[in-house]
């Protein structure tokens, strides 16, 4: 069974009105378990909304969407998945251990099965000692890792992430990186991650989809074999600068974002 | 720094300071410049009447200060159940928001004027309609503001674990207008006292601190106007503290708001 299949899918916003947008035209992916397949291309090429369609946040216009071997609203029903944001969109009016345990409480797990797990995931992300801490006392990078805790809580099998990294200081996100790659071997979790940076799919990526925009397609699927352990010495290999210059091969000569208004989402 | 005794005298001293110099300067003033006390009494004969007249102020701070209390209260149930349905349906609130807000900025206590004719002259209950009146628009700006303004990456996420209206609402749309209920609260308790003395100004029963103020100067007892003028500081202060009291205790540190 495919951890995710997108059939034929297209997604017009706001179709039939004069103001419509083709956002996506005429998507096939299919994801396997355990694969780490990352979303990239310029602003408005419809990767943002490619991952909102396979987490029921948007219907598609035209086509199907299958995740866990379920119609796409019925595995969100079922919460087979976890989603990051660029933003960790932490509650400030809960500490940290209820933030990871608000999933489990809307599935109806009770208090002490509950708890048990927060301080498992927080364990997972390394920051055992901030269970009770409140969300504006921890850095971005630590407010990002229970980000990921709390998408994690539930132990589903699958993993959308949308620019998780993106609001981080280099340093830091080469770490969480790292710490990304590890949490999902130990969990073995599918995941499919949006960005913009060409290394950073490439670093994590079993697999890169690029897309281009007007409309938001998928022009190039490229495979990196990197193997399964990646570290600092991955980030220097000949090989890792090989596959960064086929991808960017891949993305160079499309439009960008600054040629027409944001469609992106 | 804040919290110790050092810090805590940094904060305090200064405006005790300044209030002791302005009161000194004040009855050098009426002293030196002879003033007559129709004109400006000065602080000391203030004082001895607020003294003289204790038991009176008290009664009449007791009636005032009940009159904004209770419009206080049944004002905020109000604003705070409008806020609800208006959260709920989003044409209502572009309807009824930028109202309240106009309404706000006009001055609608007069309209204790029209309450009175509608009960008897001793009522207390159109002062207190006024006041409810005056805090609901408050409250209910306020607090609706906290129910529909929460992060779209929250309501996303709460989209994602397949929550129903009712979980969102106990989870995230009602922790978010918390502070927003506070803030409210801390504008509204001030402005429900001054509501309840300017009400009495416009006719009613003669027994809160307004009417008071109004009797003391129309028999030319200045100074004595001036003891209920500080009983009304006195009233007001002590409704805006506890106001914020009530704010540092239930907003946790760091929320928003």
């Amino acid at each position: 069974m495919n951890a995710v299949e997108v059939r034929g899918v297209s997604k017009i916003f706001n179709a039939g009105r004069p103001n419509a947008v083709p956002a996506l035209v005429d998507i096939d992916l299919t994801i396997e378990p355990g694969e780490f397949v990352s979303l990239i291309g310029p602003s408005g090429c419809g990767k943002s909304t490619q991952l909102r369609l396979i987490a029921n946040l948007l219907e598609p216009t035209t086509g199907e969407v299958l995740v866990n071997g379920k119609p796409a609203r019925q595995a969100r029903l079922d919460q087979d998945y976890g989603m990051a944001f660029q933003q960790a969109g932490l509650f400030d009016w809960r500490n940290v251990a209820k933030n990871i345990e608000l999933p489990l409480e809307l599935k109806g797990w009770d208090r002490v099965r509950r708890r048990e797990r927060a301080l498992e995931m927080l364990e997972l992300v390394k920051l055992p000692e901030f269970a009770d801490a409140l969300p504006w006392q921890l850095s971005g990078g630590m407010q990002q890792r229970v980000a990921i805790a709390r998408a994690l809580a539930a132990h589903p099998p699958l993993l959308l992430m949308d620019e998780p990294f993106g609001a981080l200081d280099e340093m830091t996100r080469e770490h969480m990186q790292d710490e990304l790659l590890r949490i999902c071997r130990e969990t073995s979790t599918t995941v499919v991650f949006v960005t913009h940076s060409v290394p950073e799919a490439v670093y994590l990526s079993t697999r890169v989809v690029v897309m281009s925009p007007r409309p938001g397609r998928v022009t190039d699927v490229i495979d990196v074999d990197l193997g399964a352990e990646r570290d600092v010495e991955t980030r220097e290999a000949d090989a890792f600068f090989k596959k960064i210059t086929e991808v960017r091969e891949a993305l160079r000569g499309m439009p960008t974002a600054d040629d027409r208004p944001r469609t992106d989402r | 720094m804040r919290g110790s005794p050092r810090g805590l005298a940094r904060v305090v001293l200064p405006p005790v300071a300044f209030g002791a110099g302005f009161l000194a300067l004040w009855e050098v003033a009426v002293k030196a410049f002879d003033l007559k006390p129709y004109f400006l009494p000065p602080p000391s004969a203030i004082w001895g009447q607020f003294r003289e007249n204790g038991t009176l102020i008290w009664e009449a701070s007791r009636v005032s200060g009940t009159n904004a209390l209770v419009g206080l209260i049944v004002g905020t149930m109000i604003g705070v159940a409008l806020a609800f349905v208006i959260a709920r349906f989003r044409v209502l609130n572009e309807l009824v928001t930028p109202l309240a807000i106009a309404l706000n900025a006009v001055p609608i206590f007069v309209l204790v004027a029209v309450f009175n004719n509608m009960f008897s002259i001793t009522s207390e209950v159109p002062r207190r309609l006024m006041v409810s009146l005056v805090v609901q628009f408050i409250v209910l700006v306020n607090v609706t503001k906290g129910l529909t303004q929460v992060l779209p990456i929250q309501l996303e996420l709460m989209r994602s674990y397949a929550a129903s209206q009712v979980a969102v609402l106990a989870k995230v749309r009602i922790p978010n207008a918390v502070p927003y209920l506070f803030t409210a609260l801390r504008i509204a308790a001030p402005a429900s006292v001054i509501t309840a003395f300017v009400s009495e100004y416009f006719g009613g029963a003669q027994n809160g601190l307004g009417s008071r103020i109004v009797s003391s100067i129309a028999i030319s007892k200045n100074a004595a106007a001036w003891a209920y003028v500080l009983g009304a500081c006195l009233l007001g202060l002590a409704f805006y503290v506890i106001a914020v009291a009530l704010e540092r205790f239930g907003t946790p540190r760091g929320a928003r708001g």
